[in-house]
């Protein structure tokens, strides 16, 4: 692919327009409305496909991509912030928390990106989104006060599991899984025909919304610049090879690595909100949506991809 | 028409804490509230409400001066340090003392 993509114009048509301040916003409403469109979207295709995988190869994969991706890479990532970067505890666990996580956002660009180059890859990958999200808040928690009595977990339980983001993926793989593609052709024009549309105008707002992130950068030092760019390309590294590992196709390698690299930005900052209240909610985000997201849409995601195809030609397979 | 003294709890602070709020106040003795969207600007920055990260509510409670202080103690206790939050309490006088 060697022209940009043209939802990329979008995201960097609204940063511009958020550095100039423009009069631009979308409405909060119609901002909802696309999220929403985007997640069920994204969901209903995982369900399709979930539908025809057997639970055995699933299964493995499952235990693989949670146990490395949501409990054992925030460990990682903990001591990097702690004593490299010189952050609180509270902020450490915070952001470690943040990129143990995924973005849903960067996952619809990666699926854009693979879709246009007509490439197959394993079209369920939506379900490791849902599953991906939660554990790291989890380590985060722990990380950040130990396993602490006063932590409301059913709060936390609660704001993670019922909150919008992972009720409406769960809500679409199952309604994708259900109803299968012939079920779903009645919907088909607005979910899935419309699907780069929506996602051009979600990038439009998170252009606008980077924006907003970028100046809060300086005040945060060089080392969360270079902790949100450096992250993500090592996290991905791990991501490529466990998609390799796993016998995933090129595509799915390269989807299952930026989802690896990509950094919460909605489900963790609300969640460690609630329960680490201490942690500064400027820093993560700052690097999560300031720095990391912008870097995985604009370079992460066609990056990624040649490491799926440079592992797939070393190690074979 | 006789009116009876009230206060006025005004809480203006983050939209995530929200339901958190209502249930405290409601352990507290509150018998009700009024929540609306809320953006301005303070010493924590421009708070525009664009989206959930950084949008602000406005809780108002209309109860006892016991309740008041009580919810404010509370408040003070638990959410001053760590969230964006502000607090005014003021003088009302209402019509029907029972709704509150």
């Amino acid at each position: 692919m060697n022209t940009i993509d043209p939802v990329i114009l979008f995201f960097i048509f609204g940063a511009i327009a958020g550095m100039l301040r423009a009069e631009l916003r979308l409405p909060r409403q119609v901002y909802e409305f696309v999220t929403i469109l985007l997640l069920l979207t994204i969901g209903l295709k995982g369900g399709i496909e979930l539908a025809k995988q057997p639970f055995s190869t699933l299964l493995p994969q499952i235990a693989v991509v949670v146990a490395i991706g949501g409990f054992i890479l925030p460990l990682i990532i903990f001591p990097i912030l702690r004593y490299l970067g010189r952050f609180k505890r509270a902020d450490a666990a915070s952001i470690s928390a943040h990129y143990g996580s995924v973005s849903v956002g960067t996952f619809a660009v990666v699926l854009a990106y693979v879709s246009s180059l007509s490439v197959p890859f394993e079209e369920y990958m939506a379900l490791f989104v849902v599953l991906l999200e939660i554990p790291a808040i989890l380590v985060g928690i722990i990380l950040a006060r130990g396993v602490n009595k006063e932590t409301k977990w059913g709060k936390v339980a609660q704001e993670v599991l019922l909150g919008r983001g992972i009720t409406l993926l769960i809500g679409g793989l199952l309604i994708g899984w259900i109803a299968g593609a012939d079920g779903l052709t009645s919907i088909k024009p607005m979910f899935f025909d419309l699907f780069n549309g929506i996602l051009a105008l979600f990038l439009l707002e998170m252009g606008l919304i980077t924006a907003t992130q970028l100046s809060t950068l300086k005040k945060h030092g060089p080392f969360l610049i270079v902790f949100g760019v450096v992250m993500p390309v090592f996290l991905a590294l791990i991501g490529t090879l466990m998609g390799w590992s796993l016998g995933l196709s090129v595509g799915g390698t390269a989807i299952l690595a930026t989802l690896i690299a990509s950094a919460s930005y909605i489900a963790v900052p609300a969640a460690m909100r609630i329960s680490v209240p201490e942690a500064n909610p400027t820093l993560s985000l700052t690097a999560s949506l300031g720095i990391t997201f912008p870097f995985n849409i604009l370079v992460g995601v066609p990056m990624y991809y040649t490491f799926a195809e440079k592992a797939h030609i070393l190690f074979g397979g | 028409m006789t009116l009876s003294k009230q206060k006025i709890i005004t809480i203006v602070t983050e939209t995530r804490l929200e339901s958190a709020l209502c249930e405290d106040i409601e352990k507290l003795g509150g018998h009700g509230y009024t929540i609306t969207d809320a953006r301005g600007k303070g010493h924590r920055g421009v708070r525009d409400a664009v989206w959930a990260a950084n949008a602000n509510i406005r809780i108002e409670v209309v109860c006892e001066p016991e309740v008041a202080k009580n919810i404010t103690e509370h408040l003070k206790k638990h959410y001053f340090d760590n969230y964006a939050m502000i607090l005014f309490t003021g003088d009302v006088q209402v019509l029907r003392p029972d709704k509150f």
